[in-house]
This record gives C-alpha cells, structure tokens and sequence, in this order.
C-alpha cells in the first residue's frame, strides 16, 4: 500500500476516535494543555548552582575538577589521563573554544582533532552547558562538535567555563545553537554520567558502549 | 511474522516459571534492586507527584489533539529534511523498514532498543529478508543471542542470570579463548561491548525506537543508559526510528516535564545518562551523523482505543515501573505473560494488540492490588482498566461458563437477602461440621484453587446475622 | 470522571447512627469481628444498626466483569444503607467497593449517581473511623503480645487506611508491635484470584509470609478478612505458629475466641 493511503487511513482513524472523546465528554472542553513545573530544586533563592551542580555529578558517576585559566586546561587534562592509566592521547572537537587552548604547554600530549572513528581513548570537547538539577552536560552537533566524540571514546573529557553551569534543563535548552532556519540541529545530547548497564544480573557496571568515564573541567573564566 | 501470542497459557506458563530456579534468583535480586531505587530518588524531588499530574494532564491533552500534534510533528520533521512513513499496522511497518534497508543494499541493521519494534517483530522480519539485524542494547543482546523476546520493558533480559550470560556468550562468542576467564559482570560487559563496537562500525542502518516525539521541532527522543541508541544513530548511512503515534508531545519544554519523571520511575535515576534529541539528517557541514532520517509512525491498532473505556493505556510512557511493584510480575516474570509487554501495562496492552481472544487470562492475572496504579508516572487507572478488559470478556461471553453461571447463581441469591440468610446459615454449618474440631479444611469439594496450597479457615458455626438477631431479641 | 466522592462528608456526632456492612466473610466465617466492631463504635459513642437488606456488596461480580449484577448489588446495597449517618465496614475491601467503586460503576447515572456518592461520602473502613472520625484511639484493650499488622490493598490504596490501626494497636496494653517490611505488597488473596491462579498466588503469599516471619511477630493482624483468611490458611498449612486476627478482635478485648483456622481452646490434639 502507498504511504498516502495509510496516513488517510491513520488520520481518519484518529479523528473518528477524537470524535468518540467528544461524545464521552458530552460537550464539555478537551482536556487543556498543563503549565509545566520547573523543580525548586535549582531554581529556589538562595539555591548555589555551581554547588548543586558539583553534587549532582558526583552523584551521576562523573568527575570534576576545577582549574581558574583556560591555560590550566592541558596540565588538567594529562593530570587526569595519568591519573586513570589512560593513554597520553587526545582527540580535541575543531571548536575553537577548546581548540585555541594552548595545548602545546603540556608536550608529552598527543593531540589530533575531529570526529571519531573508534580509536581514541579520550576525547576533549566544549558543551553547550551544564546543568545543577542532574548533574547533566548538554551537548550539540554543529560543524565544529562532532557526536561522535561524545560516545566513540573511552573518556569523555568536558570543558566548560563556570558561565555555563545553568540551573535547569530549560536554561540550558535556551543556549543551543540553533540552525539559520530556527531548527535544532541535528543532534542534542543530555548526559548525565558515563555509560552504564545493569543489564547482567542487575550489577550496575560503568561503560556499556559510550565512555566508560565522563569528566568535567570548570574553568573559572570565559572559554 | 510478529510473534505469536501464548498469553492464553498463562496459567500453565506461569506455573512453569515458578518452578524455573534460575528464574526465581533473578526475580528475586530484581525485586529487591528495583523497588527501593525508586523510592529513594522519588523521596529527593519534592514536585514529584506533582509532576506525575501534570504529566497526565499532558498525554490526555495531546491523546484529545493527537492529529493535530501528528501533522505539525510530520511538518516540522520535513522541514530538518527528514521522512515520515505512516503506517497502520505491523506489515506496513515492516514493509517500509525493509524498503528504506533495500534502497541502500543494507547487509546489517544495528538497533537501539525499541518496544515498538519487538511488537512488529521486525527482527525476524527483517533477518527473513537477508538482513541481518543486530541488537545493541546488553540486554536485547543477550537475549537475541539466546533466541529469547524481552521479559521487561527496560531491562529484557531481567530473567537472567550472569552464570547464563556467561554460558550463553561463551557459545555465541565461539572465536574466543574457551579457556577464557568470565567469572565477573564487568568482564562479561567488556567482551559485549567490544563484539558490539565491531557491528555498530559496519552497520548501515540503525533503527532506534522513541521515547517521545517533539512535535514543532519535528525530533525524536531515546533515552538509554548505555548509549548504545546513539551510536546506533549516529554510526550508520541511515537513521530509521520506529514510534508508536501516541509518543508526540507538543514541545520541548513538555518532553522536560516526562523526562523529570521517567527516569525516577524507571531505574530509580535522577536522570539516565543519554537523552539525545534527533531531527533530520546531519547537517551539510556537519562532521559526522546519517545522511538520512526516517520516522516510520506505527499505529497497530492504537487509535481505535481512543475515545473508550481504553484510552487511558495510551499515556504509557514505558517505564516498567508497574512491572518493577507488581506482586505478580515478581512470581512468575515477563515471560509467563506470553507476548511483547508483561506485566500490568502488558495485561492491559496484549489484549488490545492481539486481541482479548488471545489474551484471554491475562486481565485476570491480577489480584488488583492496585500497587502499579499508586506508581505509575502517568496515574493510568491500570486496575480500572484491568476490569474492563473483564467486562469485555463477560459480555462476549469469553469468560468461561463455569465461571459465568457461578457469578449468575451467586448473584440471584445474593439479591435476595432471606435467601442469602438461608444458603450462609447453611454453608457456615457445613463447613464448621466439616472441619469438627479442626478449625480448618485441608481439602473442601469445589474449592480446590484454594485448598492446593493452604487450608480453609473453618466458620465459627453460625452467621453474624443469625447472632445478631438472637442478640437483638435478647436485648429487647 | 472524578473516582472521588464529591459529596459533603458530614460530621461525627456522639449518637450518630452508624451502619454496620457486616461483610460477607465476616457473616459467613467469623461473625466475631462483627461484634467486636459493634462494642468498638458502641463505647466510641454510635448507635449502630445492622440493615436486614445488607447480602454483598457486589465486588465479586465487579471484579469478574459482570458489571450488570455488580450494579444490581450496589443499588441493593446504596438503598439499605442510605438513611444512616455513616458506613462502617470491618474491610477495606467492601470498604473500599462502596467508597471508590461504586461513584465510578453510576458514573453515567443521573439517579443513582449522586445517591452512590453522597454514600460513598459516609462510608469508611472500621479503624479509620474509630480514629479519625470519632477522635477514639484507646479502648482500654490489654493483650500481652508480640503483633505485626498487614495492610489490605484496599484499605491502604482505596480507602488511604494506613495510620489508623497502627495508631489504635499502639494503646492496647502489653501488645507489642513490629512492622514488616514491603507492607505495601499483596498477600495473593484478591478474591477469586487466588482461586484462579493458586500457584502465583501462593507464591505472593509466601513472600508475604517471609516477611512475617521476619518480624518474630507470633500475631499476625488485619483489616481484612480476604487477607487473613488467605494467610492464616497458608501459614497453616506450612506449619507455622503464627496466630492470625482481625485487628478489631483485639482492639476490643475480645480475643477468647479461637485465632482465626485454630481449633477451640482444649481441642487442639482433636480427636
């Protein structure tokens, strides 16, 4: 059968259902659309986002550290990557908010850049923002920000400026780059912590098929 | 070609899974797992209930505007130059899928897990016609591995064990080391994931299901935790999601409010890791992403619930949660339920896809205790509804005979009170007279359903009302 | 369609005319809890009434799918019950049929709609009426003890029954009481389930069980006698030593009679 006659065909069945409701309701008003609710959680006075947003990546099963300059990025890096027994070896997003960092300080730092194709141990990427009420970070496709940087390798390392630790989902959704026609892009990723399954005896184990370790770097100043 | 339902053997199927000891291990570790990771997060978010009516609210509004969010969603996705195939039933569905598979001469299907998909069966639909179709989710891997369907909604091979993953990968994984050391989950996790990475390279397509569809964003949503959903759609030339009609919501901002308590209701998260939103293909100067996206929208029967007794169901956001709190789900498992969904949910969707006629047990096979009501995200009256499949069956006389002339003969003397006197003064008697000086029946004519596993509290001798009235005349 | 009454719940009066639903397992098997729960409302202040025209509520019919007779029932029921103040019921479960089921079943009735909950309105389950309508948690009832007490479904998701019996047991003199855990789940009893699926059911039952034990509570209570019935049978039949009452048995001292499936007091080694 052709796609037209099966949407006719879905379309009139929903309708004649639609009208069905109406019937049952005996002409009162269709149920309205609710006002959603943004959890106190992140948005209360007083509330500290940056500090919420520590807790809930902690809570998630990531990592975070904090440095004050762009220029402390690569020595972070390689401190972590030591730290995990992880090869000196990154692939960096071709954004320049991570590209332009000086990355030459740290020369032992095997660095290439673009999207992945399963062989890199750890990517480096900026994110749109991240978020105090889960822990997530927010991620985009763009020229510039491949996905697959955000799921081939084995760490994901995060860089974020302190500007862009945001209360809630919403705040965050507000700051993707939308395309010239309004659109979102192709892709936007919340993730909150590495991967995970509990899929074999309900043992919850990190890194199923995505990073087997998400980590955040904070840098006090604009990236 | 979807599978064929043995939901009128529950009876016998669940017998079995009770006797099944592997079976019953892991029921048991679910069971403890599940329950109180739930409560504990739900317990951090104050808003939760809340939140549970305003996601109610909104499924009812959009299942009372369903083509209108269906015709923007299909707009909006036309716009990021995507497709959208509607489809009505399962052979639609299926017949597109391998159509989109057949234009781009596609050997192997990487797949997220999708609920849709098992219940159009396009697994063995489409390995029937030459494609091979991998199955990435951990769980749908072990279980496809094992020739098995999903035994829970999030966690399909709930069943089983870790001694049966490890038996069941060392024959599937027959090009390892034999002598090769599985004893640990995270060893076991290693070598799925490394088999996996090879398929998920070479795969052409990837179909994922979806958890909602954003309609004036024309986007899809999956939400994993294992991101194996997106490399499934990000890795392949093709990106084909299968959705069921009733997963729109109007915007972004509405997806928030179910994304806040699905992942609470389901795995008892704050959040799962991945949520990922997908519109259209990747982008002329993107750097990697499909080439081509296609949303195949399934009906299978749905909107013809809309407007009835039904309707309700069609709020589920999958969850698994009235499976996780279900006294019987605990007993016997998914499986015992005989087709695609287990569970309460299962006992209220299995009949309405394949029919009351072939799912005849199932809205019986509750003691509607009503403990999947008090924790589903979306508030559907699930026992209500449990009932009306019952009604269904009674009015078309599906009910068994027996049971219906029961009910009938109960009912006359119960509408009769000087005759219910009568027949209870005589049944307290003869039970008492029954158990002499016992206080209990081992065995009662008729009563076998109740005797096979426990005794018969015996009657006191006579009935209240005997006793009350002897008392009233006493008193006067 | 609201499944909550929208009627105006009136206020307890000492006097107040209280109907007793005496419930058909109450009638049949142990009419001592039916009196228990005469003395209870009695020294809390009712005069109680027993309806002759009272027979079932209809949730056998209702939960079979016979809605036809269910509603029969339930006019029968809604009429016998309608002039008095309030519905008692020693159950949660019938309770619970005429409260939340029985709006929902005349939903679309313009006569017996509003008749069914302005009765839903009056109507609550024993404990939860001695305690939260009456003000009466102390009935001066002693008993030296170890208890643990199980939550129907429909008292606890139907009728919200949760603190009340705990607030009741906890003045009964000498009684000790332990909590277990999972009180939220079935005990497999649900009617003509437990007829239709014996072997899930029983396995429901001994999870529950499991958990009893598990207090050390040589006492099980309930509100129901569905329940009760279902686990002192499976109890029984499993050899254990655990007593099993209705809740209202001990909250009013009346507790000579043999525990529920015992044999009488000196009958023990039968005959």
């Amino acid at each position: 059968m052709s796609t037209g006659t099966g949407r006719d065909r879905m379309l009139a069945s929903i309708k004649a259902g639609i009208s069905r409701q109406a019937e049952r309701r005996h002409g009162a008003a269709g149920p309205a659309k609710p006002t959603p609710l943004i959890p106190a959680r992140a948005t209360a006075p007083g509330v500290d986002v940056v500090d919420l947003f520590r807790t809930m990546l902690i809570a998630a099963k990531a990592t975070l550290d904090e440095v004050k300059s762009r220029d402390d990025v690569p020595a972070a890096v390689q401190k972590y990557l030591a730290a995990n027994n992880a090869e000196a070896r990154i692939r960096l997003s071709p954004d320049k908010r991570v590209s332009s960092i000086a990355w030459d300080k740290v020369p032992l730092l095997e660095i290439s850049s673009g999207r992945s194709h399963g062989k890199d141990p750890t990517s480096v990427t900026p994110a749109v923002a991240v978020v105090a009420e889960t822990g997530t970070v927010i991620l985009q496709s763009s020229d510039q920000t491949p996905t697959t940087l955000h799921f081939l390798p084995d760490q994901h390392v995060v860089v974020v400026s302190k500007s862009q630790i945001v209360g809630t989902y919403e705040d965050a959704l507000a700051r993707v780059k939308r395309g010239p026609d309004g659109g979102l892009p192709r892709t936007v990723n919340f993730v909150t912590g590495p991967s995970r399954s509990a899929d074999i005896g309900k043992i919850l184990l990190m890194g199923a098929h995505g990073p087997k370790k998400l980590h955040v770097i904070v840098v006090d100043e604009e990236l | 070609m979807s599978m064929v339902p043995t939901s009128n053997a529950f009876k016998d199927n669940a017998t079995g899974a009770l006797k099944d000891a592997p079976l019953q291990e892991a029921l048991g570790i679910a069971r403890a797992h599940s329950i109180e990771t739930r409560r504990n997060t739900v317990a951090k978010l104050p808003e939760f209930e809340q939140l549970r009516d305003i996601g109610r609210d909104l499924k009812n509004h959009v299942i009372a505007n369903l083509d209108t969010y269906l015709l923007q969603f299909e707009q909006s996705v036309i716009d990021r130059g995507g497709h959208v195939h509607w489809c009505p039933d399962g052979d639609s569905a299926r017949a597109k899928v391998l159509e989109i598979c057949r234009k781009v001469n596609a050997k192997t299907v990487t797949k997220g897990k999708t609920m849709i998909g098992e219940e159009i069966g396009i697994n063995d639909f489409l390995f029937a016609n030459g494609i091979e179709p991998v199955e990435t989710d951990l769980g749908e891997y072990i279980i496809q591995l094992r020739g098995e369907t999903p035994s829970h909604i999030i966690g399909p091979a709930l069943h089983v064990t870790k001694a049966q993953v490890e038996e069941t990968f060392r024959k599937a994984h027959s090009d390892l080391d034999p002598q090769r050391n599985l004893d640990d989950a995270a060893t076991l996790m290693a070598e799925a994931r490394e088999k996996l990475r090879a398929g998920f390279l070479k795969a052409d397509v990837g179909i994922t299901g979806a958890n909602f569809l954003i309609a004036d964003e024309g986007a899809t949503t999956i939400v994993t935790n294992e991101g194996n959903g997106d490399l499934t759609q990000t890795l392949p030339r093709i990106h084909i999601v299968l959705a069921s009609i009733e997963k729109v919501v109007p915007s972004l901002k509405d997806a928030m409010t179910l994304l806040r308590i699905l992942a609470r209701s389901a795995t008892g998260q704050e959040q799962s890791v991945y949520t990922t939103f997908s519109s259209g293909p990747r982008r002329p100067t993107d750097l990697d992403g499909p080439e081509e996206f296609h949303v195949v929208l399934i009906d299978n029967g749905r909107s013809s619930y809309l407007g009835t007794e039904f309707e309700e169901m069609l709020r589920c956001i999958r969850c698994g949660a009235c499976l996780d709190h279900c006294p019987v789900y605990h007993s016997v498992g998914g499986h015992a339920y005989g087709w695609v969904y287990s569970g309460p949910i299962g006992a209220l969707l299995t009949p309405a896809i394949v029919g009351v006629e072939n799912a005849k047990p199932l809205p019986h096979a509750s003691s509607l205790c009503g403990r999947c009501e008090a924790v589903c995200p979306m508030r559907i009256p699930i026992p209500k509804m449990l009932r009306h499949w019952r009604e269904t069956e009674f009015t078309r006389a599906i009910t068994p005979p027996t049971e219906r002339t029961g009910i009938r003969f109960w009912a006359f003397v119960a509408r009769r009170p000087k005759l219910y006197r009568l027949a209870t003064r005589i049944g307290a008697r003869v039970l008492k007279s029954m158990a002499g000086s016992r206080g209990r029946l081992a065995s009662v004519p008729l009563a076998g359903g109740w005797t096979k596993h426990r005794d018969l509290p015996a009657p006191q001798g006579k009935t209240f009302h005997e006793l009350w009235k002897e008392e009233q005349g006493g008193r006067s | 369609m609201s499944s909550q009454p929208e009627a105006a719940q009136p206020l307890f009066k000492p006097g107040a005319n209280v109907a007793l639903f005496v419930t058909c397992l109450v009638d049949l098997f142990r009419p001592s809890v039916g009196f228990a729960a005469v003395k209870l409302l009695e020294e809390a202040g009712c005069k109680v009434h027993v309806p002759e025209a009272q027979t079932c509520c209809g949730q056998p019919a209702y939960n079979s799918g016979d809605r036809e007779m269910a509603v029969e029932l339930a006019k029968q029921t809604v009429a016998a019950f309608e002039g008095f103040d309030f519905i008692v019921a020693p159950s949660g479960s019938c309770g619970g049929m005429i409260k939340h089921h029985y709006p929902q079943l005349f939903a679309e009735d313009a006569e017996w709609g509003p008749r069914a909950k302005a009765l839903a309105a009056r109507t609550f389950e024993l404990t939860q009426f001695l305690a939260e309508q009456c003000g009466r948690d102390d009935f001066g009832a002693k008993l030296e003890g170890h208890a643990t007490y199980h939550d129907s479904c429909s008292s606890l998701r139907e009728m919200n029954v949760k603190a009340a019996p705990r607030q009741l047991l906890a003045k009964v003199d000498g009684l000790k009481v332990t909590e277990m855990q999972e009180t939220d789940a079935c005990c497999g009893f649900g009617g003509t389930f437990c007829i239709k699926f014996p072997d899930v059911s029983n396995s429901m039952a001994a999870r529950k069980v499991a958990t009893i034990d598990a207090t050390g509570a040589d006492l099980l209570l309930a509100g129901d006698m569905g329940c009760l019935m279902n686990l002192a049978g499976k109890m029984q039949r499993d050899g254990s030593k655990v007593k099993v009452r209705h809740v209202a048995e001990v909250l009013a001292g009346m507790t000579q009679e043999p525990a529920i499936g015992e044999p009488a007091i000196g009958e023990e080694t039968g005959k």
